[in-house]
Formats: structure tokens, C-alpha cells, sequence
């Protein structure tokens, strides 16, 4: 990475050209890569194989753990042609946007691709361009403890109206008890990407479409997308603290994982952190689908997911791909799944005896999966960042009672039609 | 060594010219690293300013002149639409949220530093220990300070809430980041914490340019300690008030690290800085971004050069020679 790395690593291959050595030399590839939870750790255990069988060797890049903030940054990492990042770990809205800086892996791993899921590989195909490997994928569920609900004598909620309902009840009936920091539901109410994930499954699962259709019309100026604003708006502070308004993924498992939340949004990286020896909530969870709300019947969840992208401008190619190949591999994803808990992009992984067995959940979340809706990045292309976050701010202003939620959606409509002009 | 020329005037003319030469090599150095890394930044930025560059190709911007600061266009119903950053309200909202930020933190921080100035400079037992520690704050970099700030700010974990709810302050737990009310004080309050020392040392070194003896005779004269501050402290500190002031405006008009970290960027807190560089790098608009940083420092250049006029604030030091 450091210039004098650089320098011996090119010392290095004149030496070996220079004694005609056939072995391959030792490269250190580098992955940029969002850090969440015990992510770091993990890491190492997935690549300590690949890097015993290829000699290699593999370095984490930690980023932050804002998409929005990654995605910054790998920008204008890659604008100025950064020689020093070989793989980037990217989210599974970014093809479209950053498909040029990326080397095309539909050569080397279509073979490969085959026992991938194959809508998570067309969701990283630009054209006829494969733009990233699919390493893990997303899906967030509905966390609830299943204490509480016994106690209080509730059912897990179909609805977000009964989510409501229940939350309330049980957030009240604890706080009587002393109970006072405990909270009804936390989620993800920052003004940043999770926002959108969020909001669009509350407007999804109220029949209120997807924001910006397949076919790039804009929907999201409707009756049920203005009721599912409605209720959420009440969600802070009665049922949620005032200051899901700033948070992320972690801090609401924060308050999850202390204890203090009857239900949580979230993806499925917090089962695995909620069941550890430390957390507050070990044994006393469990996890659906997110509820439907406005009478509609379907529910929705963002569809998420993470993917491995070669850098054209990195210098390691081979070893950079052969790692990227690996990390894609079901070797490594099971590997993934049993240490994080992640979801596989391998379809065969979804039955097997080891992931069932250590992380049941895995089999489970097919039927969260099944329900996954797309953020609107493929038909926005280039604008989606623009786009998502025009969506977010106003969904933000309206939860911070800052106009109504009609008013809001009207003003988001004009500002999408603008943007979009003559075609996305 | 060339010869010295014969008559005493071209001697003295010639050596000047020396000096000046010399002068011009010792200073080309400087000058090059400047523009280097002052203005060539600058000027390629307004450049990108009047191009419809993209950061995906930074090279093949085409001139597209005004568009990216104000362009319009009639609809073929006749109605005419405004584009450009200086039709987009969400830029407007950015310049009232820096111009309110930095006005209310410069004020707080300016009074605020006045009179930890005044108070480090009586000599105490220990007072040097006491300035250096009150610099602390400044030392800290932004982004460490921010993110200690958002957790001492968190509302339900954080220290700040505990306490105001142990002595009754408060009856419920505060959101002081999310809330959009209280955002904006939440980062006033976190940048006075931190630049008031700034303020407090350089007022501090203008005190003590103040000579002693005038408040040997305003003593003898026996004047009120009050009147002694506005009469003859105060008008006497102005020099060096009126450059601090213009070093934090500075500062604070393009005030960044602080909002982007420690708030949620909504529309309560978001600065010129925030919204150029959504602009420049998340949303791919390269060459609009660019013509909202060229505004921003537009902005403090008008500023800065009012400022100087009507302040008559003496920067280069040949008044009080």
C-alpha cells in the first residue's frame, strides 16, 4: 500500500525475473470494505484459507459503516485512478453508477455465476458487463422479543398498525413497572441510504409502489404512500425515542441489544451479534417478516447485499481476481454465513446441514428473501444517489414534523420530475 | 563578482535591484508552492464551474458557460423554469444555515473568549498550566471531537441527557442531534466548546500588547474597573479582537467536519461545505458542485474584503508603527 511496499513488491518481481524463478510471487491485495459489527474479525477468518492455498496475502480496508459515506469515497478513490485499493466491497445499488471503473468479470466467472441466485447476479450485470461478484446477501426482518410479547400476552404483529398497538402497550406496561428506558421499536430514521431502505418498505408493504417503477414512471405521489408516512410520523417519540431521527444500523442495535427495544428493524447480522454471550437479549428473540400495513397484503423488504468489485486501475490483477473469485466461491460464503451469519447468494447453501444446524435462521429468512424489493437504482441509473436522497429527506422532514406528509411526497414528485427531465 | 559601477547613485540603484532579485529567488519558492496548491485548485474549480463535468470524466467537461449558476428555460406552454444553483432553494437553506451558524458562534465565541482572556491574563498562582490546558479543546482534531460530542449527546445512553435529568432540567431524554430544533444549537454549542480557546488566545496576546502604565494612571485617576474595560482595554484590544473575528469567520463560514459528523444532515444543519460536497462527489454533479464552491468563496471573499473596509481593520500592521 505504502510507497516502499510498492517499491519491493516491484524489486521483488525484477528478482525473481532476474533468477528465472518459476514460482508466483507473495502479493498483498487489498479490499476497501464498510465495517459493521465484528466484521474485522471475520474477515481474516474467511480469507486465512485462500491465503494458505494462494500464498497471497489479504488486507482489510476498514470504511465506515454509512453506505453513503463508502460510496463517497470509493468515488473519488477511483476518479483519481487509485492504484492502491485492488477489490472494492460494494453495495448492491452501485453497479450502474460505477460500472465503468470496474474490471468485467463475466469471462472469468460465468461458470461461477451459475449456482449464484440469478436475479443477485442481473442486479450487478451493466449491459452486458458483469460489474461485481455477489459475495452476501441482504434482507432485513422484524427482530421481537419473545419475553415480552409472552408477558404481555401479545402476538408477533402482521401489520404495522398492530405493531403500533403492541409496542405502545407493552412500551407502557414496562415503563409502569420501571422499566423506563425500554422503547416500543427502533429502526433506522437517519437522513442517509438506510432511510430509504426503511421508507420503502413502509410505502411497498402500503401498496404505495416503489418510488420510481421498473419502467422509470415516478409513483411515489399516492394515497397509501401519504398513509404510511402518516403512521410512522407518530412512531417518534411515543413508541420509538425521538432520536431514531439520527439513527444508523448500530445504534439501533444498541438499544436492541441492551434490552431496551420491544421490536427492531435490522438486517440479519444482528441475529448472530443479539445471540452472543454478551448481549442482554441471548434466547429471548426471534425474527419475521416485516409487517403490512394500510390492508394491503404483501410485505416488503429492501433488498440489500453486498458484492466484490475489481478496481481497473489496481496493479495486482491476477491476485485481485483470484481473491474476488474466492470470496464469491461457496466455500467462502459458507464459511460467512456460519461465522456472521450473512445470507449466501449460492442457492444450494440454503440447504445445507452445517448452516442449518449453526445458523438456523439462514433457512428461515428464504421467506423474507422471497419478499425482497429492489431500491429504484437500475431505472434511475446514474441518478439513483440523487434520487434516494431526495427520497430520504423528504421522508426525514416529514418525520421531523416539518410539513405534512402529502405535502412532502408533492414536492418530492416535482423534484423527481425535474431531475428525471427528458428521461432518467 | 561584477565590478562596482562609478558613481554613488547607480551604486546605490544597482544594489537595490540586487535585493530585489535576490529577494524574487528567495520568494519564488513560496510563490510556486502556492500557486501549486492555492491557486491552481481554485482556478480549476471556477474552470469546472462553467463545464458540465462529471467526476466519472473528469477531462471531457464541454463550456457550457452559466448554466450551472443560473440558466432558464420557456416550456412550450410558456412558462418559464429556472435551473441552476442559484434558483435551487435547498442552496438558499445552505447559506442561511452557514451565515446563522456562523454568525451566532462568532459572536458566542468572541464574548466567550474575552473573558477567559481577561481572566488568564491576572497573574495566578499556576496560570500557566491553566492556559495551556484551556487549549485542550482547540487541540483535539474536529472529527474526534465530533463523534465524542455525538455519544455524550446521544439521547439514550448519553451523559449530557443523564445529567440535565438528574438535577430536573429536563423531564424526558433529548434527541439533541436528530430533533431539528435542537440540531443546530447541539453544533453551535459543541463548535464554541471548541474554538473559544482560539478566541481566548489570541485575545489574550492583544491584552498583552496593552502597555501597563495606562492603568497605573487610570488608577491613579481612580477610574471604575468597568469603565477602565470599555474606555481603555477594549478600544485599545480592538486591533487584535478584529483579526480574530475575521480568522474565525473564515472558519466558520466553510465549517464542515463538525455538521457532517456530528448531525444527520437534514435540512436544519446542512452548510454551503455539506451541500458542495453532495454535489461534487454523491450525486456526480462534478461541475455544479464546483460552481457552489466557487460561490461559497465568492461569498467570504465579498465578505472578507467589506469586512476589512468598513472595520478600516488594519491587517498589514503599518498603522501602529
Amino acid at each position: 500500500m505504502t510507497k516502499p511496499m510498492h517499491h519491493a513488491r516491484h524489486i521483488c518481481a525484477v528478482l525473481a525475473l532476474g533468477a528465472m524463478a518459476q514460482t508466483a510471487t507473495a502479493d498483498e491485495v487489498t479490499l476497501a470494505s464498510g465495517i459493521t459489527g465484528n466484521a474485522v474479525e471475520n474477515f481474516k477468518l474467511i480469507v486465512a484459507p485462500w491465503e494458505k492455498a494462494t500464498g497471497h496475502t489479504a488486507t482489510l480496508v476498514p470504511m465506515p459503516s454509512s453506505t453513503t459515506d463508502q460510496f463517497g469515497q470509493y468515488r473519488l478513490w477511483l476518479a483519481a485512478g487509485n492504484a492502491d485499493i485492488d477489490l472494492y466491497q460494494t453495495d448492491v445499488i452501485w453497479a450502474p453508477q460505477l460500472a465503468d471503473q470496474f474490471v468485467d468479470l463475466s469471462e472469468p466467472a460465468g461458470e461461477l455465476m451459475k449456482s449464484h441466485f440469478p436475479s443477485i447476479v442481473e442486479s450487478q450485470t451493466v449491459g452486458d458487463k458483469l460489474v461485481a461478484l455477489p459475495i452476501y446477501t441482504d434482507a432485513p426482518a422484524l427482530y421481537y422479543r419473545t419475553d415480552l410479547l409472552e408477558k404481555h400476552g401479545a402476538s408477533v404483529p402482521t401489520t404495522w398498525e398492530e405493531l403500533t398497538k403492541t409496542a405502545q402497550m407493552v412500551q407502557d406496561a414496562e415503563r409502569a413497572e420501571g422499566n423506563d428506558d425500554l422503547w416500543g421499536f427502533v429502526w433506522q430514521g437517519n437522513a442517509y441510504e438506510g432511510l430509504t431502505c426503511n421508507a420503502l418498505e413502509w410505502v411497498k408493504s402500503f401498496g404505495g409502489g416503489q418510488i420510481v417503477e421498473p419502467n422509470g414512471d415516478i409513483s411515489i405521489n399516492n394515497a397509501n404512500a401519504v398513509k404510511a408516512l402518516e403512521l410512522v410520523s407518530q412512531w417518534p417519540g411515543t413508541i420509538s425515542p425521538d432520536g431514531v431521527l439520527a439513527y444508523q444500523e448500530e445504534e439501533a442495535r444498541g438499544v436492541w441489544q441492551t434490552g431496551n427495544a420491544v421490536f427492531m428493524r435490522n438486517w440479519p447480522y444482528a441475529y448472530r451479534l443479539g445471540s452472543g454471550d454478551d448481549s442482554a437479549v441471548k434466547g429471548k428473540f426471534g425474527v419475521t417478516t416485516l409487517p403490512t400495513g394500510g390492508g394491503h397484503d404483501t410485505s416488503a423488504a429492501t433488498l440489500g447485499g453486498w458484492n466484490i468489485a475489481l478496481s481497473k486501475y489496481s496493479e495486482n490483477q491476477d491476485a485481485a481476481l483470484s481473491l474476488a473469485m474466492y470470496l464469491a466461491s461457496p466455500e467462502a460464503q459458507k464459511l460467512r454465513a456460519l461465522n456472521s451469519g450473512n445470507l449466501p447468494t449460492v442457492v444450494s447453501l440454503y440447504e445445507d446441514a452445517d448452516i442449518a444446524r449453526e445458523v438456523p435462521i439462514i433457512p428461515q429468512w428464504k421467506d423474507v428473501f422471497l419478499q425482497a424489493v429492489p431500491r429504484p437504482s437500475a431505472p434511475t441509473k446514474g441518478a439513483y444517489n440523487e434520487v434516494s436522497n431526495k427520497f430520504w429527506s423528504a421522508v426525514h422532514n416529514t418525520l421531523s414534523g416539518d410539513g405534512t406528509a402529502a405535502e412532502n411526497l408533492e414536492l418530492l414528485e416535482l423534484d423527481l420530475t425535474d431531475l428525471k427531465g427528458s428521461g432518467w | 563578482m561584477p565590478s562596482s559601477p562609478p558613481s554613488g547613485m547607480s551604486s546605490r540603484h544597482s544594489l537595490s535591484a540586487q535585493r530585489r532579485r535576490a529577494a524574487m529567488w528567495f520568494l519564488a519558492p513560496m510563490l510556486i508552492a502556492l500557486f501549486c496548491v492555492a491557486a491552481w485548485p481554485l482556478l480549476r474549480t471556477i474552470y469546472f464551474s462553467f463545464t458540465n463535468t462529471t467526476l466519472t470524466s473528469l477531462y471531457d467537461g464541454k463550456w457550457i458557460g452559466f448554466d450551472n449558476y443560473l440558466s432558464y428555460r420557456k416550456l412550450s406552454s410558456g412558462r418559464v423554469i429556472w435551473r441552476g444553483t442559484l434558483a435551487d432553494p435547498a442552496w438558499w437553506n445552505a447559506v442561511w444555515n452557514t451565515v446563522r451558524f456562523s454568525v451566532v458562534s462568532v459572536a458566542l465565541e468572541t464574548v466567550l473568549g474575552l473573558i477567559v482572556a481577561l481572566v488568564l491574563h491576572q497573574n495566578f498562582k499556576g496560570h500557566g498550566w491553566v492556559r495551556a490546558a484551556v487549549l485542550i479543546p482547540w487541540a483535539i482534531p474536529t472529527i474526534v471531537s465530533a463523534r465524542m460530542w455525538g455519544w455524550m449527546l446521544n439521547d439514550q445512553f448519553g451523559i449530557i441527557n443523564d445529567i440535565l435529568l438528574n438535577i430536573g432540567l429536563i423531564e424526558t431524554k433529548i434527541a439533541w442531534t436528530a430533533n431539528i430544533e435542537t440540531a443546530m444549537l447541539a453544533v453551535l454549542a459543541v463548535d464554541v466548546w471548541k474554538t473559544t480557546p482560539f478566541m481566548a488566545l489570541l485575545c489574550l496576546a492583544g491584552l498583552q500588547m496593552i502597555p501597563k502604565d495606562i492603568y497605573e494612571a487610570a488608577k491613579v485617576d481612580g477610574v471604575h474597573p468597568i469603565r477602565v474595560f470599555f474606555k481603555v482595554t477594549l478600544p485599545l484590544l480592538r486591533p487584535a479582537l478584529m483579526v480574530a473575528v475575521i480568522f474565525r469567520m473564515l472558519d466558520a463560514l466553510r465549517i464542515f467536519d463538525l455538521i457532517y459528523v456530528l448531525t444527520p444532515n437534514s435540512k436544519a444543519t446542512k452548510t454551503m461545505s455539506v451541500i458542495a460536497r453532495e454535489n461534487l462527489i454523491d450525486f456526480d454533479k462534478f461541475a455544479y458542485g464546483s460552481a457552489q464552491s466557487t460561490l461559497l468563496f465568492a461569498l467570504i471573499a465579498i465578505f472578507v474584503s467589506a469586512y476589512i473596509w468598513l472595520g478600516k481593520v488594519d491587517l498589514s500592521g503599518e498603522h501602529s508603527k
